[in-house]
């Protein structure tokens, strides 16, 4: 259970929400509404005050990459510090369920292997999602997962998806394909910019 | 020792090249002139007051005076990293960093260079501590200052990369090992070229000073390759330091890259 109180992000007024384990919550606003900016405060990869609590225990409590660990961001363009994708996987993990993995998505495990300038988008992108679910996170921070991804390979991305909230992890999603929020969500949470209380006072002060 | 002594007639004879250096700057409209001047200018009075203060504090000799000096060398290093460097690191703990590298690097090379290898006596003797500090200093602050800027700059380019590991879990100085080993790299490369080259293509100013000076030049190469491996040492600890400090500086206690969204500014730049 992921519970968020008074989380301040961006110039939005403080948000507060919950994700059940196994459930989605889709985060939708217009471009620049401060999507992303959330899904990294709760990656507490940027600073935002308010708690973010996940199953009892509270951001500050946890070393940073513990809670990295157990909170995954995954941006919406992956990035890689590698010349092949092999490189930037997290520490060893057995080779058949990353092949598993691979194929789930429809990945020929000997791209690991190919420089990632040689990769289509949509391959990085889904390489990028198995990299980040490998070590089996307890909540998943997806930004547009399936930005440059075909019809065929979004199905396979959503079927994945699915499956990870089956097994009881939690997803925030941030997505622009409508129907795509229907088919996986289970609650949405809309972002406004909302003239911040401060700055109110403050012209009303002028 | 016996050399021909420069009246101030032969300096400004010599300072007419730097005609070449106006002529440059105005034929090819590079406005530097201003430069030139302020540059030149502020050489001829920092090496005149050097001249006049080591000729007092050779003449007291003692510790307390020795060490006032080298802390004044170690703050103007202190100072002009902070001024070579873009402002990707907040000013006052870029100074702070600094000035304590140099501080214990300079004091760790000197104290081993002078008190173990020269062994002069008596061992604070300013005339070989203030001079090899000097240099070691000089040297170590160039490195401290590519360091700095190569890891602030790949970290700043490589920002996705390094917030893509943070977000797989790495901490703070996994996250930022490529822009480190490059900033090593850095801090490294100008000492091992000098080493390689040195003897070739240029004569060091130490051993051409000692050679002009009157003393034996085999005795003046062997004073210049001590100093060469008290540089080399200086430069590898102050770049280490200088790369394990700037990690810090460039993150916070959270293992957060403190590069604010969008540009670097000052305003913006989270301290």
């Amino acid at each position: 259970m992921l519970r968020v109180e008074q989380l301040q992000v961006g110039g939005l007024k403080p948000l507060t929400f919950e994700v059940a384990d196994g459930e989605c919550l889709a985060v939708q606003g217009a471009s620049g509404a401060g999507k992303t900016l959330l899904l990294r405060a709760l990656a507490d990869l940027d600073p935002a005050s308010g708690r973010v609590v996940l199953d009892g225990q509270e951001r500050s409590e946890a070393p940073a990459h513990e809670w990295r660990r157990r909170i995954r961001y995954c941006a919406a363009e992956p990035a890689w510090w590698s010349d092949a994708p092999r490189g930037c996987l997290p520490a060893p993990v057995p080779k058949t369920k990353l092949d598993r993995m691979l194929r789930s998505l429809d990945l020929n495990p000997a791209l690991l292997d190919r420089p990632v300038a040689l990769l289509s988008t949509g391959e990085r992108q889904r390489l990028a999602l198995v990299r980040a679910l490998l070590d089996e996170p307890k909540v998943l921070l997806l930004d547009e997962p399936t930005g440059g991804l075909d019809p065929q390979s979004t199905a396979l991305v959503e079927e994945l998806i699915k499956f990870q909230l089956l097994s009881g992890r939690s997803v925030v999603l941030v997505s622009h394909d409508e129907a795509q929020v229907e088919r996986l969500s289970h609650a949405r949470l809309v972002l406004s910019k909302e003239k911040p209380a401060a700055e109110a006072g403050a012209s009303a002060a002028l | 020792m016996n050399y021909v002594p420069l009246s101030y007639w032969d300096l400004l004879l010599a300072a007419a090249l730097l005609i070449i250096n106006g002529g440059i700057s105005w034929a090819f409209r590079l406005g530097l002139e201003r430069s030139i001047a302020i540059a030149a200018a502020r050489m001829v009075v920092q090496l005149s007051l050097i001249g006049i203060v080591l000729k007092f504090i050779f003449a007291q000799s003692s510790p307390g005076w020795t060490i006032v000096f080298a802390l004044v060398m170690v703050v103007a290093a202190g100072v002009e990293i902070v001024a070579r460097l873009n402002h990707r690191i907040a000013a006052w703990p870029l100074m702070g960093l600094s000035s304590s590298t140099l501080l214990f690097v300079g004091t760790f090379v000197t104290v081993f260079g002078v008190g173990f290898v020269v062994s002069p006596d008596p061992w604070y003797a300013p005339r070989y501590i203030l001079p090899i500090l000097g240099m070691i200093l000089g040297n170590t602050m160039t490195a401290i200052a590519l360091v700095l800027e190569s890891l602030s700059e790949a970290t700043h380019r490589d920002r996705a990369a390094v917030e893509a590991r943070l977000s797989l879990g790495a901490h703070r100085f996994e996250a930022l090992s490529g822009p480190l080993r490059s900033a090593l790299r850095t801090g490294l490369t100008p000492m091992l070229n000098s080493m390689a080259t040195t003897g070739i293509v240029a004569l060091p100013g130490m051993m051409t000073g000692q050679i002009i000076a009157g003393a034996d030049p085999v005795g003046a190469a062997k004073y210049q390759v001590m100093i060469m491996f008290l540089i080399a040492g200086a430069t590898a600890l102050g770049s280490l330091l200088a790369a394990a400090g700037g990690v810090l500086l460039l993150t916070d206690e959270r293992h957060r890259l403190r590069l604010p969204p969008g540009f670097p500014t000052n305003e913006n730049a989270r301290v």
